[in-house]
Formats: structure tokens, C-alpha cells, sequence
């Protein structure tokens, strides 16, 4: 089974990353980009039953490891 | 008084963290592996600097988990003393025996400078050869030191007194020029609720002898050991 974990800062969170890039793009010419943010995206493969457990099991990592929850959110997209 | 300085993979402020303590001070110091959970037989625990293993996630991530790691809030329990310096303190922050987060510097530069720290609690184990107000001069090197907390999260350190070290300028203002990496509220250190964890960026044992430019980052040293009693057991709080 595999999943796609996107772990984001919070919003509110001031995104340093995500400014210097939006600044950079500007510089480009892509002046209509009025926000942006940077985040990263974690692919796994997983045994499991069912698509579900496999979830369950997933939300566990993020809030263990995967994900900070002082600093950022995750989302879990079951992918196949 | 006994210290152990924790190796990571990656670590690489651990010699200079054993020299101060061994050659400077003249105390007990052993390496101690990151596989390693058997602390019984130590005062004082160091977690010093350098790039992790964990930092492929983010700064401390797997090293927060790692069985030294695991077996601190027991030697923590037991009356423990734990130092954190640099990837240190975001290893403990990691693990949750510090509130808080350590995020990418604001300027988005690895910062290697001296800097200007401002004590603000004078009464814990870590400080108390300090005084308060106390302006003192240690070196930092980071990328990732922005220290973040949550509205509630930063008004119960306040309340507790745990910021223990604010970055200032060299007379001893709290002002967002001196603030090299955009940390909330200037922090540069703070303590547990208890006051025996301390996580610091900044580098105390850079600042050990006067040939490194200093020695401010022997005062924690010497608080440390001016907290034991004569028969060498904890001096209780």
C-alpha cells in the first residue's frame, strides 16, 4: 500500500523558506504570487490489511516522528 | 561530579564539551553512545552540538527518539541534571523534556558569530554562579535556532521563570537588533519546569578559556558544581 504524508508548518507560523522563495519567484517576474509556503512531501510503502489500518497506523508516525505538532500539521493521502 | 557528554552520528561538539570538563575543570567525563540507556551512574548529562542524524526530518527529529534519549525523564526523575547545547536543546525539544520548537534561522543563514546573553533567572542549578542581568559573551552556530512557542506555551515559561537566557546587546538590552536567528521573545535558553534540563544555541563550552575569546560558558559549569553539597550528593531544591 502506499501513502503520501505532506507535513506543512502551521499556519501562522512564519514559513522563512517559503518567503525567500515567493521573494525569488517576484524577481522572476511572477509578481501575481501572493503567498507561499514550504512543506515537505514523505512517500511510503506499507504492508497492511486495509487501507484504513494502514491510515491509523500512519497518523501514528506523523505524531510521533514525522511531523512536529508544536510547529506543523500533516495531512495522510491513501494512494494505492 | 560526574558528567557524560552524549554521541550522536554527526555530533561534533562532544571533544570540546569532554576537554573543558576534564582539562578546564578537572571533573569525571565519559562518552556516552546514543544507543547507550544505561545513565545511573551519572550526575550530569551533556547533549551537545552538531548535525544529527535526525536532521534529514528536521533538527533533533531521530535523535529525539534514540534510547539515551528515551532514558532521560527517568535520570531527569532520579534528580539528573541535563545540559543541552546547540542540536542539543533541539533534541530536547524534540523529546519534549523542553517546551517548545527550534526553527529555520528568519535570516535563512547558518549564523556563526559571538553574541550577547542576557541571565534571566539566576536561581536555577545551570546559573546559579550568575547573576541576574548579567550580560555574557558566548558564540553560536547555527542554521535552525529560532526558538517558537505557542500564546500559551510562551506565557507559562515566562510565568515560571524558565527563560533562563535572552540574547541582548553588549550592554545588556533585550532588543531585536541583537537577536541573530529571529528567536520568540529573544530566547536563547531555557529550563524544565523543575530547573534541572537546560536547552541553550548558544555554545558554553566555546567560551571556556580565554585563548577561545571567553570564559562566560564556564559560569554554567560552575553552577553546576557549586549545586552540590559537600558530600557530594545533589543539593536539593
Amino acid at each position: 500500500m502506499r501513502a503520501r504524508v505532506l507535513v506543512r508548518l502551521k499556519p501562522g507560523i512564519l514559513d522563512v523558506q517559503g518567503a525567500s522563495v515567493q521573494r525569488a519567484l517576484q524577481g522572476l517576474g511572477f509578481a501575481e504570487v501572493e503567498a507561499l509556503r514550504v512543506g515537505k512531501l514523505l512517500e511510503l510503502e506499507v504492508n497492511g490489511t486495509s487501507a484504513e489500518a494502514a491510515r491509523r497506523r500512519i497518523e501514528e508516525m506523523c505524531s510521533k516522528l514525522l511531523a512536529n505538532p508544536v510547529i506543523e500539521d500533516f495531512t495522510v493521502e491513501m494512494v494505492g | 561530579m560526574n558528567f557524560g557528554v552524549v554521541v550522536f552520528p554527526g555530533t561534533w561538539s562532544d571533544c570540546d564539551f569532554h576537554y573543558i570538563v576534564s582539562e578546564v575543570l578537572h571533573q569525571p567525563v565519559r562518552y556516552v553512545w546514543h544507543r547507550d540507556a544505561q545513565l545511573a551512574d551519572f550526575d550530569c548529562l551533556i547533549l551537545p552540538g552538531g548535525f544529527s542524524y535526525g536532521d534529514y526530518l528536521r533538527a533533533g527529529a531521530v535523535a529525539g527518539r534514540s534510547p539515551v534519549v528515551e532514558a532521560l525523564p527517568e535520570f531527569v526523575a532520579k534528580g539528573g541534571l541535563v545540559l543541552g547545547s546547540c542540536n542539543g536543546f533541539q533534541i530536547l525539544c524534540e523529546a519534549k523534556l523542553l517546551p517548545g520548537a527550534l526553527t529555520r534561522n528568519e535570516c535563512l543563514q547558518y549564523r556563526c558569530q559571538s553574541t550577547w546573553l542576557r541571565v534571566e533567572n539566576a536561581e536555577t542549578s545551570f546559573t546559579r554562579a550568575m547573576r541576574p542581568g548579567q550580560v555574557l559573551k558566548m558564540p553560536i552556530s547555527h542554521g535552525e535556532g529560532k526558538f517558537y512557542a505557542d500564546a500559551d506555551t510562551l506565557r507559562r515559561v515566562r510565568d515560571q521563570k524558565q527563560i533562563v537566557f535572552r540574547y541582548c546587546s553588549e550592554d545588556g538590552r533585550v532588543v531585536k537588533d541583537a537577536n541573530p536567528n529571529g528567536s520568540l521573545d529573544n530566547i536563547a535558553g531555557l529550563v524544565n519546569e523543575e530547573g534541572t534540563v537546560l536547552g541553550l544555541m548558544p555554545h558554553p563550552e566555546r567560551a571556556g578559556e580565554n585563548a577561545m575569546g571567553g570564559t562566560d560558558g564556564l559560569l554554567i559549569f560552575h553552577s553546576l558544581l557549586g549545586s552540590l553539597v559537600e558530600d557530594g550528593s545533589f543539593l536539593k531544591r
